[in-house]
Protein backbone atom coordinates (compact mmCIF):
# COMPACT_ATOMS: atom_id res chain seq x y z
CA UNK A 1 0.00 0.00 0.00
CA UNK A 2 1.07 3.41 -0.91
CA UNK A 3 2.48 5.99 1.79
CA UNK A 4 -0.50 8.35 2.68
CA UNK A 5 -0.60 11.31 4.01
CA UNK A 6 -3.03 14.15 5.98
CA UNK A 7 -5.13 15.72 3.65
CA UNK A 8 -7.93 19.01 4.92
CA UNK A 9 -9.94 21.00 2.95
CA UNK A 10 -11.32 23.83 4.35
CA UNK A 11 -13.35 26.28 3.38
CA UNK A 12 -15.06 29.61 5.05
CA UNK A 13 -18.45 27.89 5.69
CA UNK A 14 -17.44 24.10 6.46
CA UNK A 15 -14.59 21.73 6.80
CA UNK A 16 -14.83 20.25 3.69
CA UNK A 17 -13.07 17.11 3.70
CA UNK A 18 -10.20 15.94 6.22
CA UNK A 19 -8.97 12.58 6.19
CA UNK A 20 -6.10 10.36 4.98
CA UNK A 21 -4.94 10.84 0.67
CA UNK A 22 -2.26 8.76 -1.46
CA UNK A 23 -2.69 11.31 -3.77
CA UNK A 24 -4.06 14.26 -4.54
CA UNK A 25 -4.08 16.62 -7.60
CA UNK A 26 -4.83 19.88 -8.39
CA UNK A 27 -4.20 23.32 -10.87
CA UNK A 28 -2.06 25.59 -9.41
CA UNK A 29 -1.81 29.54 -11.13
CA UNK A 30 1.53 27.23 -12.75
CA UNK A 31 -0.61 24.46 -14.04
CA UNK A 32 -1.77 20.78 -12.67
CA UNK A 33 0.29 19.49 -9.85
CA UNK A 34 0.12 16.02 -8.79
CA UNK A 35 1.38 15.27 -4.84
CA UNK A 36 2.61 11.79 -3.21
CA UNK A 37 3.10 11.70 0.60
CA UNK A 38 6.81 13.47 1.31
CA UNK A 39 6.80 16.11 -0.97
CA UNK A 40 8.98 19.59 -0.39
CA UNK A 41 7.00 21.77 1.88
CA UNK A 42 5.98 24.24 -0.81
CA UNK A 43 3.00 26.98 -0.52
CA UNK A 44 1.03 27.44 -3.94
CA UNK A 45 -1.90 29.69 -5.09
CA UNK A 46 -4.81 27.58 -6.67
CA UNK A 47 -6.47 28.33 -9.79
CA UNK A 48 -9.88 27.38 -10.58
CA UNK A 49 -10.38 23.44 -11.52
CA UNK A 50 -10.88 20.30 -10.42
CA UNK A 51 -9.39 18.04 -7.46
CA UNK A 52 -8.78 14.90 -7.17
CA UNK A 53 -8.15 13.02 -4.25
CA UNK A 54 -6.97 9.23 -4.22
CA UNK A 55 -7.35 7.11 -0.93
CA UNK A 56 -8.70 3.86 0.29
CA UNK A 57 -8.80 2.72 -3.02
CA UNK A 58 -11.31 5.18 -4.29
CA UNK A 59 -11.16 8.95 -6.40
CA UNK A 60 -12.87 11.15 -5.83
CA UNK A 61 -13.66 14.71 -7.38
CA UNK A 62 -13.95 18.34 -6.47
CA UNK A 63 -13.87 21.48 -7.76
CA UNK A 64 -12.11 24.12 -6.21
CA UNK A 65 -12.45 27.77 -6.73
CA UNK A 66 -9.34 30.02 -6.03
CA UNK A 67 -7.60 29.45 -2.34
CA UNK A 68 -4.30 28.31 -1.15
CA UNK A 69 -2.59 24.68 -0.67
CA UNK A 70 -0.06 24.18 2.09
CA UNK A 71 2.35 20.99 1.30
CA UNK A 72 4.17 19.75 3.73
CA UNK A 73 5.60 16.30 3.69
CA UNK A 74 2.99 14.67 5.70
CA UNK A 75 0.33 16.83 5.89
CA UNK A 76 -1.35 19.14 2.82
CA UNK A 77 -3.75 21.73 4.08
CA UNK A 78 -6.06 23.34 1.56
CA UNK A 79 -8.04 26.18 2.03
CA UNK A 80 -10.71 27.48 -0.58
CA UNK A 81 -13.05 30.01 -0.79
CA UNK A 82 -15.67 27.94 -2.66
CA UNK A 83 -15.54 24.22 -2.84
CA UNK A 84 -18.19 21.64 -3.91
CA UNK A 85 -18.71 18.04 -5.02
CA UNK A 86 -19.68 16.95 -7.89
CA UNK A 87 -23.37 16.33 -6.16
CA UNK A 88 -23.70 19.58 -5.42
CA UNK A 89 -23.28 21.18 -8.61
CA UNK A 90 -25.57 22.12 -11.03
CA UNK A 91 -24.28 20.81 -14.53
CA UNK A 92 -26.66 22.85 -16.90
CA UNK A 93 -26.55 26.06 -14.73
CA UNK A 94 -22.47 25.27 -15.03
CA UNK A 95 -22.83 25.20 -19.22
CA UNK A 96 -25.06 28.56 -19.31
CA UNK A 97 -22.43 29.85 -17.30
CA UNK A 98 -19.54 29.06 -19.59
CA UNK A 99 -21.35 30.24 -22.72
CA UNK A 100 -22.24 33.89 -20.99
CA UNK A 101 -18.66 34.09 -19.65
CA UNK A 102 -17.17 33.16 -23.29
CA UNK A 103 -20.05 35.83 -24.80
CA UNK A 104 -18.65 38.39 -22.53
CA UNK A 105 -15.07 37.65 -22.95
CA UNK A 106 -15.29 38.22 -26.88
CA UNK A 107 -17.26 41.36 -26.42
CA UNK A 108 -15.61 42.79 -22.68
CA UNK A 109 -14.20 46.32 -23.84
CA UNK A 110 -12.23 47.27 -20.68
CA UNK A 111 -9.47 45.11 -18.89
CA UNK A 112 -11.29 44.31 -15.82
CA UNK A 113 -14.43 43.29 -17.91
CA UNK A 114 -12.26 40.99 -19.49
CA UNK A 115 -10.55 39.69 -16.37
CA UNK A 116 -13.90 39.04 -14.45
CA UNK A 117 -14.96 37.43 -17.72
CA UNK A 118 -11.89 34.78 -17.46
CA UNK A 119 -12.18 34.32 -13.72
CA UNK A 120 -16.17 33.47 -14.92
CA UNK A 121 -14.89 30.92 -17.28
CA UNK A 122 -12.69 29.21 -15.36
CA UNK A 123 -14.75 28.95 -12.64
CA UNK A 124 -17.37 27.51 -15.22
CA UNK A 125 -14.85 24.48 -16.81
CA UNK A 126 -13.83 23.40 -13.38
CA UNK A 127 -17.60 22.73 -12.54
CA UNK A 128 -18.09 21.15 -15.71
CA UNK A 129 -15.00 19.44 -15.40
CA UNK A 130 -15.97 18.02 -12.27
CA UNK A 131 -19.15 16.65 -13.38
CA UNK A 132 -17.81 15.05 -16.49
CA UNK A 133 -19.54 17.47 -18.91
CA UNK A 134 -16.73 18.75 -20.74
CA UNK A 135 -16.66 18.26 -24.25
CA UNK B 1 -52.59 54.21 48.55
CA UNK B 2 -53.44 53.58 44.90
CA UNK B 3 -56.77 52.21 44.30
CA UNK B 4 -57.19 48.08 43.19
CA UNK B 5 -58.17 49.20 39.92
CA UNK B 6 -55.03 51.10 39.46
CA UNK B 7 -52.97 48.20 40.56
CA UNK B 8 -54.62 45.58 38.64
CA UNK B 9 -54.26 48.37 35.65
CA UNK B 10 -50.60 48.08 36.28
CA UNK B 11 -49.95 44.57 36.77
CA UNK B 12 -51.67 43.46 33.26
CA UNK B 13 -49.41 46.16 31.89
CA UNK B 14 -46.35 44.27 33.39
CA UNK B 15 -47.51 40.82 33.07
CA UNK B 16 -47.90 41.89 29.48
CA UNK B 17 -44.02 43.05 28.62
CA UNK B 18 -43.09 40.02 30.62
CA UNK B 19 -44.42 38.07 28.28
CA UNK B 20 -42.52 39.89 24.64
CA UNK B 21 -39.23 40.00 27.17
CA UNK B 22 -39.71 36.24 27.51
CA UNK B 23 -40.32 35.58 24.11
CA UNK B 24 -38.01 37.48 23.02
CA UNK B 25 -35.10 35.58 25.16
CA UNK B 26 -36.63 32.51 23.42
CA UNK B 27 -35.85 33.51 19.79
CA UNK B 28 -32.59 34.93 20.97
CA UNK B 29 -31.23 32.07 22.78
CA UNK B 30 -32.23 30.03 19.25
CA UNK B 31 -31.05 32.59 16.91
CA UNK B 32 -27.59 32.74 19.11
CA UNK B 33 -27.42 29.08 18.74
CA UNK B 34 -27.40 29.39 15.01
CA UNK B 35 -24.54 31.96 14.98
CA UNK B 36 -22.63 29.78 17.25
CA UNK B 37 -22.31 27.17 15.50
CA UNK B 38 -21.72 29.26 11.97
CA UNK B 39 -18.98 31.08 13.90
CA UNK B 40 -17.40 27.70 15.06
CA UNK B 41 -17.41 26.29 11.68
CA UNK B 42 -15.65 29.50 9.91
CA UNK B 43 -13.00 29.01 12.52
CA UNK B 44 -10.34 26.26 11.15
CA UNK B 45 -10.42 28.42 8.17
CA UNK B 46 -9.68 32.07 9.52
CA UNK B 47 -6.95 29.96 12.15
CA UNK B 48 -5.42 28.47 8.85
CA UNK B 49 -5.30 31.57 6.79
CA UNK B 50 -3.31 33.23 9.66
CA UNK B 51 -0.95 30.56 10.28
CA UNK B 52 -0.13 31.29 6.76
CA UNK B 53 0.27 34.56 6.51
CA UNK B 54 2.91 34.74 9.72
CA UNK B 55 4.58 31.97 8.95
CA UNK B 56 5.23 33.89 5.03
CA UNK B 57 5.85 36.84 6.99
CA UNK B 58 8.20 35.33 9.77
CA UNK B 59 10.19 33.28 6.71
CA UNK B 60 11.50 36.41 4.94
CA UNK B 61 11.49 39.72 6.86
CA UNK B 62 12.50 41.95 4.02
CA UNK B 63 9.68 41.39 1.55
CA UNK B 64 8.24 43.98 -0.09
CA UNK B 65 4.38 44.48 -0.72
CA UNK B 66 2.08 46.91 -0.42
CA UNK B 67 -0.23 45.88 1.86
CA UNK B 68 2.43 45.40 4.41
CA UNK B 69 3.05 49.00 3.93
CA UNK B 70 1.39 52.26 5.11
CA UNK B 71 -1.51 53.34 2.70
CA UNK B 72 -0.71 55.96 0.80
CA UNK B 73 -3.97 58.60 1.91
CA UNK B 74 -4.95 60.26 5.08
CA UNK B 75 -8.44 58.49 5.85
CA UNK B 76 -8.67 55.62 7.68
CA UNK B 77 -11.43 53.02 7.22
CA UNK B 78 -13.40 51.46 9.98
CA UNK B 79 -15.59 48.54 9.33
CA UNK B 80 -18.47 49.05 12.54
CA UNK B 81 -20.57 45.80 13.24
CA UNK B 82 -23.58 46.52 14.94
CA UNK B 83 -26.91 45.80 15.08
CA UNK B 84 -29.93 46.63 13.12
CA UNK B 85 -32.21 45.90 16.07
CA UNK B 86 -31.91 47.75 19.68
CA UNK B 87 -33.08 46.01 22.94
CA UNK B 88 -29.73 44.09 23.44
CA UNK B 89 -28.56 45.53 26.36
CA UNK B 90 -25.37 47.62 26.18
CA UNK B 91 -23.78 45.52 23.18
CA UNK B 92 -24.54 48.55 20.43
CA UNK B 93 -23.25 51.56 22.94
CA UNK B 94 -19.85 49.64 24.06
CA UNK B 95 -19.01 49.26 20.14
CA UNK B 96 -19.19 52.96 19.40
CA UNK B 97 -17.34 53.66 22.66
CA UNK B 98 -14.73 51.63 21.96
CA UNK B 99 -14.13 53.63 19.07
CA UNK B 100 -14.69 56.87 20.36
CA UNK B 101 -12.19 55.92 23.80
CA UNK B 102 -9.35 54.43 21.26
CA UNK B 103 -7.60 57.92 20.12
CA UNK B 104 -7.93 57.59 16.44
CA UNK B 105 -8.84 61.04 15.40
CA UNK B 106 -12.61 61.84 14.35
CA UNK B 107 -12.14 64.14 11.47
CA UNK B 108 -10.06 61.33 9.67
CA UNK B 109 -12.15 58.52 10.40
CA UNK B 110 -14.39 57.59 7.67
CA UNK B 111 -16.73 54.71 8.89
CA UNK B 112 -18.16 51.53 6.91
CA UNK B 113 -20.99 50.52 8.69
CA UNK B 114 -22.76 47.22 8.85
CA UNK B 115 -25.50 47.69 11.28
CA UNK B 116 -28.07 50.87 11.74
CA UNK B 117 -27.81 51.64 15.42
CA UNK B 118 -24.01 51.73 15.23
CA UNK B 119 -24.14 53.72 11.85
CA UNK B 120 -26.91 55.79 13.12
CA UNK B 121 -24.56 56.66 16.57
CA UNK B 122 -21.50 57.26 15.04
CA UNK B 123 -22.88 59.48 12.40
CA UNK B 124 -24.43 61.60 15.82
CA UNK B 125 -21.16 62.06 17.32
CA UNK B 126 -20.09 63.73 14.08
CA UNK B 127 -17.97 60.23 12.24
CA UNK B 128 -17.97 60.80 8.26
CA UNK B 129 -20.35 57.60 7.13
CA UNK B 130 -18.39 56.44 3.94
CA UNK B 131 -20.36 53.46 2.58
CA UNK B 132 -23.70 51.41 4.71
CA UNK B 133 -23.73 47.62 4.36
CA UNK B 134 -26.62 47.10 7.21
CA UNK B 135 -28.87 44.55 5.51
CA UNK B 136 -25.78 42.20 5.43
CA UNK B 137 -25.91 41.36 9.12
CA UNK B 138 -29.32 39.61 9.21
CA UNK B 139 -27.72 36.72 7.35
CA UNK B 140 -24.45 37.52 6.51
CA UNK B 141 -22.37 35.69 3.33
CA UNK B 142 -19.05 34.75 2.72
CA UNK B 143 -19.93 36.99 -0.70
CA UNK B 144 -20.81 40.23 1.42
CA UNK B 145 -17.85 39.62 2.99
CA UNK B 146 -16.23 40.05 -0.37
CA UNK B 147 -17.90 42.98 -1.58
CA UNK B 148 -17.25 44.93 1.40
CA UNK B 149 -13.61 43.81 1.57
CA UNK B 150 -12.82 44.10 -2.47
CA UNK B 151 -14.19 48.02 -1.89
CA UNK B 152 -11.77 48.71 1.32
CA UNK B 153 -9.07 46.60 -0.56
CA UNK B 154 -9.49 48.86 -3.94
CA UNK B 155 -9.19 52.50 -1.75
CA UNK B 156 -6.62 51.24 -0.11
CA UNK B 157 -4.32 50.26 -2.89
CA UNK B 158 -5.77 53.44 -4.92
CA UNK B 159 -4.01 55.29 -1.86
CA UNK B 160 -6.79 56.99 -0.14
CA UNK B 161 -6.73 55.26 2.78
CA UNK B 162 -4.22 55.19 5.49
CA UNK B 163 -5.04 52.07 7.07
CA UNK B 164 -8.19 49.88 7.96
CA UNK B 165 -9.41 48.85 11.30
CA UNK B 166 -12.16 46.71 12.05
CA UNK B 167 -14.30 46.92 14.97
CA UNK B 168 -16.54 44.58 15.91
CA UNK B 169 -17.59 42.40 19.32
CA UNK B 170 -15.85 39.15 19.63
CA UNK B 171 -17.29 36.36 21.11
CA UNK B 172 -15.79 34.54 24.29
CA UNK B 173 -19.03 32.53 25.29
CA UNK B 174 -22.66 33.02 25.56
CA UNK B 175 -22.61 35.45 28.08
CA UNK B 176 -18.70 37.43 27.82
CA UNK B 177 -18.40 39.49 24.25
CA UNK B 178 -15.50 41.93 24.20
CA UNK B 179 -15.77 44.86 21.88
CA UNK B 180 -12.77 44.73 19.58
CA UNK B 181 -10.65 47.12 17.40
CA UNK B 182 -8.01 45.25 15.38
CA UNK B 183 -6.23 46.88 12.56
CA UNK B 184 -5.94 45.14 9.31
CA UNK B 185 -3.78 46.84 7.25
CA UNK B 186 -1.18 47.68 7.30
CA UNK B 187 -0.37 44.03 8.47
CA UNK B 188 1.23 43.91 11.88
CA UNK B 189 0.64 40.30 12.85
CA UNK B 190 4.45 39.48 13.63
CA UNK B 191 4.40 36.35 15.18
CA UNK B 192 6.46 36.02 18.35
CA UNK B 193 10.00 34.07 17.86
CA UNK B 194 9.93 30.48 19.52
CA UNK B 195 12.97 29.70 19.99
CA UNK B 196 12.60 25.93 20.08
CA UNK B 197 10.85 25.44 16.88
CA UNK B 198 13.01 25.57 13.79
CA UNK B 199 10.91 27.09 10.76
CA UNK B 200 10.52 24.67 8.28
CA UNK B 201 12.03 25.96 4.60
CA UNK B 202 9.55 26.46 2.61
CA UNK B 203 8.87 26.83 -0.79
CA UNK B 204 6.48 29.38 -2.84
CA UNK B 205 5.26 29.06 -5.99
CA UNK B 206 5.29 31.25 -7.89
CA UNK B 207 7.18 33.02 -5.24
CA UNK B 208 6.79 34.54 -1.94
CA UNK B 209 5.83 38.30 -3.01
CA UNK B 210 2.87 37.01 -5.39
CA UNK B 211 1.87 34.30 -2.57
CA UNK B 212 1.47 37.13 -0.31
CA UNK B 213 0.08 39.28 -2.64
CA UNK B 214 -2.75 36.68 -3.14
CA UNK B 215 -3.39 35.76 0.19
CA UNK B 216 -3.66 39.47 2.06
CA UNK B 217 -6.86 39.92 0.51
CA UNK B 218 -8.18 36.63 1.60
CA UNK B 219 -6.94 36.87 4.57
CA UNK B 220 -9.10 40.70 5.16
CA UNK B 221 -11.87 38.99 3.60
CA UNK B 222 -11.71 36.04 6.01
CA UNK B 223 -11.29 39.15 8.86
CA UNK B 224 -14.73 40.37 7.74
CA UNK B 225 -16.87 37.05 7.34
CA UNK B 226 -15.06 36.02 11.03
CA UNK B 227 -16.11 39.36 12.61
CA UNK B 228 -19.74 38.99 11.10
CA UNK B 229 -20.26 35.99 12.31
CA UNK B 230 -18.82 36.82 16.04
CA UNK B 231 -20.44 39.63 16.04
CA UNK B 232 -23.71 38.29 15.10
CA UNK B 233 -23.07 35.47 17.76
CA UNK B 234 -22.65 38.70 20.84
CA UNK B 235 -25.47 40.52 19.55
CA UNK B 236 -27.38 37.14 20.26
CA UNK B 237 -26.11 36.39 23.38
CA UNK B 238 -26.31 40.42 24.77
CA UNK B 239 -30.30 39.92 23.81
CA UNK B 240 -30.36 37.08 25.56
CA UNK B 241 -28.92 38.33 28.88
CA UNK B 242 -31.06 41.50 28.65
CA UNK B 243 -33.91 39.67 28.10
CA UNK B 244 -33.45 37.17 30.99
CA UNK B 245 -32.76 40.45 33.02
CA UNK B 246 -35.73 42.21 31.97
CA UNK B 247 -37.88 38.75 32.85
CA UNK B 248 -36.76 38.71 36.20
CA UNK B 249 -37.49 42.03 36.79
CA UNK B 250 -40.70 42.08 35.80
CA UNK B 251 -41.29 38.82 37.68
CA UNK B 252 -40.04 40.97 41.06
CA UNK B 253 -42.31 43.63 40.01
CA UNK B 254 -45.38 41.36 39.66
CA UNK B 255 -44.16 40.25 43.39
CA UNK B 256 -44.21 43.75 44.63
CA UNK B 257 -47.45 44.81 43.05
CA UNK B 258 -49.27 41.49 44.10
CA UNK B 259 -48.65 42.21 47.44
CA UNK B 260 -49.61 46.00 47.01
CA UNK B 261 -52.69 44.34 45.17
CA UNK B 262 -53.54 42.22 47.91
CA UNK B 263 -53.23 44.60 50.81
CA UNK B 264 -55.72 46.95 48.91
CA UNK B 265 -58.37 44.20 48.56
CA UNK B 266 -57.82 43.83 52.08
CA UNK B 267 -57.87 47.60 52.94
CA UNK B 268 -61.17 47.90 50.59
CA UNK B 269 -63.35 44.69 52.58
CA UNK B 270 -61.98 46.52 55.87
CA UNK B 271 -63.51 49.63 54.91
CA UNK B 272 -66.89 48.25 53.38
CA UNK B 273 -67.31 46.35 56.91
CA UNK B 274 -66.91 49.11 59.12
CA UNK B 275 -69.31 51.13 56.72
CA UNK B 276 -71.67 48.58 57.17
CA UNK B 277 -71.36 48.16 60.62
CA UNK B 278 -71.60 51.69 61.47
CA UNK B 279 -74.63 51.81 59.25
CA UNK B 280 -76.08 49.41 61.38
CA UNK B 281 -75.44 50.37 64.37
CA UNK B 282 -76.95 53.95 63.77
CA UNK B 283 -80.10 52.27 62.42
CA UNK B 284 -80.23 50.98 66.48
Amino acid sequence: MAETFHLRIVSPSRIFYEGEAEFVEMKTVEGRIGIYAGHVPTTVILDPGMLVICGGGRTRKAALHTGFAQILPDRVSIMAEIAEWPEEIDGSRAEEARIRARRNLESGEDERSLRQAEMALKKALARLETVDRLQ
Amino acid sequence: MASMREIRRRKDSIAGTRQITKAMKLVATVKLQKARKKAEESRPYTIFVRQVVQSILAASSELDSPWLRKGKGDRLAVIAITSNRGLAGGYNVNLVRKLTESGLPKDKVSVYAVGRKGRDALARQGYAVAGDYSEVINEPLYRDAMELGNRVLKEYGDGSLEAIYLLYTSFQNTVSHVPVLLRLLPVKEKPEKKEDEIPVPMNYEPDEETVLDRLIPAYVTNQIYGAFLESLASENGARMAAMDASTANAEEMMERLDLLYNRARQGSITQELTEIMAGAEAVQ
